[in-house]
């Protein structure tokens, strides 16, 4: 049975929240990050998934025994998860460049027409004060940082 | 020849996306993708003879056996929704081309036919993978290249959909890699035929958790409700077409891929009843939000989203019956939503404006795109002669039959919902084609809007005109109502041919409850 390795488990967890974290800001250039640490916390995960660590990587030709050889399935599929999570968080990084140019910050920011139809319940329930401050303090805090 | 038929609706969208990167003439651009589409439909036609003569049909790539290399399959069902999907791929191309998408000769002149040959490409692969981390590398083929689609020529209001459609994705994608690492860890294999055995040996409280974020993960993909948020707000604002691509296909391939797992990895008997759960919530959830907007595209999205509910509808069943429910389901929205979404933009290239509640004031698009939206829309409303109509009746004949108290609630909940789908399609209707105002809701927005916009700048015409509206009319729009037209002919046609469809999807159902015979063609016969 495999053994498992309890410092890459321990580093793949804190990769994963960190990564979470990050994720769940507001400014894009740290859900970028945060996008970067986890595609880090799934690689390695997918090498631990490969069983007991510390094995030998490649087959010798004469001793044609396999048994104590490292997996190589899960090696390739870390190496395909690398390339990938690699050319995405180079299209994010741009996409995040553009919003920054386009807007001159890096915040998230909200769907127009969900906070459309938001107002309007708003205004049906409270019908003769209109608030538009309400909408607009929404979005400040950000645009002061 | 099966070699053939099998890699091809792969390598073709391939090699054809890597050719028109070289900056070839225009036409010879466009002949080149609507010809790879066309190939591509042929051989989902050849496989699907094949698959429905012979049995499932598969390939090891380099002659790698199963569990090491990466294998093909076409079984019916992959084969008949490759078929349609290239299909639908391929009429949303000639509209693309008609509107001008293709070539926004401005900015980024070669881009959308590569991108919109690659989204194929994993499209098929998607279909055809014998396994799991193959499977994840055809979704990040087909979400990658649909990331460019959706951010093509990219204003502030793209870029922001694009952001959230581009991270959310991406997120499910990290989550299935891990899925992916894990069941790996627990049975040491990912291919799809020899997981089911193995994920069967494993505790309970394992395999629940395997089958619980696999559905999440597809969730996420499919947009089933409590994942779908990200849907309405970003495939409304990239161009008509492919928005209608994107939506036909793309959330059509997380319903595959949870058919294909459920029944292959985690066989049950009975009603799933948290997928009916799931399932009655994203039909209720999905048209509510559609009755409450006021943007066409926006409207048609949330229906796409209470649709995948209808989906779920049959696979809870968890029968035969259910299943080829969702199979004749899942052909029928894939033509028909394509359809919606490319009136949708023929409507707005007419009018100019996306907004139900202006769309009143402007004069009518024309009659012919009036029949054009109608028959989809009274087809996705389930009216009887069309293809909605069919397949929901096979679901709900699916719910009698099996007569628990969840299927009865299945039952109603999709009454419920093509009812309410038929008023938000009226709604449409009445705005974008009488000119009169509708009464509700619309009315009463429009009265709040000026001293809104007086308040704070910031909330600018919300989804205004899409840019590629402003070069609608002139040229192509004879190809964009031929495509349109072709779509919608494409609904009634699977109308027509309800009872052969219907035969070929109960055979596919009955494949998916007994996987034996798609085990041994990926495994070969001793080593099962």
């Amino acid at each position: 049975m495999n053994r498992i390795d309890v410092t890459m488990s321990l580093v793949v967890g804190g990769l994963f929240a960190i990564g979470f974290h990050l994720m769940l800001q507001r400014s894009l250039m740290r859900i970028v990050l945060g996008f970067v640490l986890l595609g880090h916390g799934t690689n390695l995960l997918l090498l631990v998934a490969g069983g007991t660590p510390g094995r030998s990587p490649v087959l010798d030709g004469e001793h044609g025994d396999a048994t104590g050889t490292a997996d190589p399935l899960p090696q390739a599929m870390a190496l395909t998860s690398i390339v990938i999570t690699f050319g995405l968080t180079a299209f994010l990084v741009a996409l995040a460049y553009r919003s920054w140019r386009l807007s001159g910050h890096d915040e998230v920011r909200d769907d127009v027409e969900d906070r459309r139809i938001g107002t309007v319940r708003e205004r049906d329930d409270t019908e003769p004060a209109p608030e538009p401050d309400r909408s607009t303090r929404v979005t400040t805090p950000g645009g002061d940082r | 020849m099966t070699t053939a038929l099998l890699s091809l609706p792969v390598l073709l969208p391939a090699l054809g996306a890597g050719l028109s990167l070289l900056g070839m003439r225009r036409t010879l651009t466009r002949a080149l993708s609507t010809g790879v589409l066309a190939g591509v439909v042929a051989c989902g036609a050849a496989l699907l003879v094949l698959a429905d003569r012979d049995g499932p049909q598969a390939l090891h790539a380099g002659g790698w056996p199963a569990p090491l290399g990466i294998t093909l399959v076409a079984d019916r069902l992959s084969a008949l929704l490759l078929t349609v999907s290239a299909l639908v791929a391929l009429a949303v191309l000639v509209f693309a081309i008609g509107q001008g998408t293709a070539e926004e000769r401005h900015r980024s002149p070669a881009v959308f036919h590569p991108a919109y040959l690659v989204l194929v490409m994993g499209v098929g692969l998607a279909f055809l993978a014998g396994d799991l981390f193959n499977l994840f590398v055809a979704f990040e083929v087909m979400l990658a290249a649909s990331y460019v689609l959706i951010t093509l020529n990219a204003d502030e209001n793209r870029i922001r959909a694009g952001m959230t459609y581009t991270i959310v994705s991406l997120t499910s994608s990290l989550l299935f890699v891990s899925l992916i690492a894990l069941v790996y860890a627990a049975t040491g294999t990912v291919t799809l035929a020899q997981l089911g055995p193995r994920l069967a040996e494993l505790p309970d409280g394992l395999r629940s958790a395997f089958a619980l974020l696999l559905l999440a993960v597809i969730g996420i993909k499919a947009a089933i409700v409590p994942f779908h948020f990200w849907l309405p707000d970003s495939y409304p604002t990239a161009p008509a077409p492919i928005t209608a691509v994107l939506a036909a296909l793309l959330t059509k391939v997380g319903v595959y891929v949870l058919l294909r797992t459920q029944t292959l990895l985690f066989p049950r008997s009975g009603v799933w009843t948290l997928l009916a759960c799931v399932a009655i919530i994203t039909m209720i959830v999905g048209i509510l939000g559609a009755i409450a907007q006021d943007d066409i595209n926006r409207l048609l999205s949330f229906t796409l989203v209470s649709h995948i509910g209808f989906m779920l509808f049959g696979l809870a069943l968890f029968d035969t019956a259910g299943l080829t429910g969702t199979i004749l389901y899942v052909v029928h929205h894939i033509v028909v939503q394509a359809a919606l979404f490319l009136v949708a933009g023929l409507v707005v290239g007419r009018t100019g404006t996306a907004a139900l509640h202006r769309m009143a004031e402007r004069p009518s698009p024309g009659p012919l795109v009036v029949v054009l939206f109608a028959l989809p829309a009274l087809s996705l409303s389930g009216i009887p002669p069309f293809s909605g109509f069919v397949a929901k009746l096979a679901l709900l004949r699916a719910g009698a039959a099996e007569g628990s108290p969840a299927a009865w609630a299945l039952a109603a909940a999709a009454l419920l919902t093509s009812l309410l789908t038929l008023y938000a399609m009226t709604r449409v209707a009445t705005s974008a084609f009488t000119g009169r105002q509708t009464d509700g809701p619309a009315d009463r927005r429009a009265d709040h809007r000026p001293g809104r916009r007086a308040g704070h700048e910031e909330a600018q015409e919300p989804s205004s005109a899409p840019p590629d509206t402003r070069h609608g009319r002139p040229r192509g729009s004879r190809s964009m109502l031929a495509a349109a037209a072709g779509m919608t002919a494409t609904g009634v046609v699977i109308a027509l041919c309800a009872g052969p469809l219907a035969r070929v999807g109960e055979r596919a159902a009955g494949d998916l409850l007994r996987p034996d015979a798609y085990r041994s063609a990926v495994l070969g016969k001793e080593d099962r």
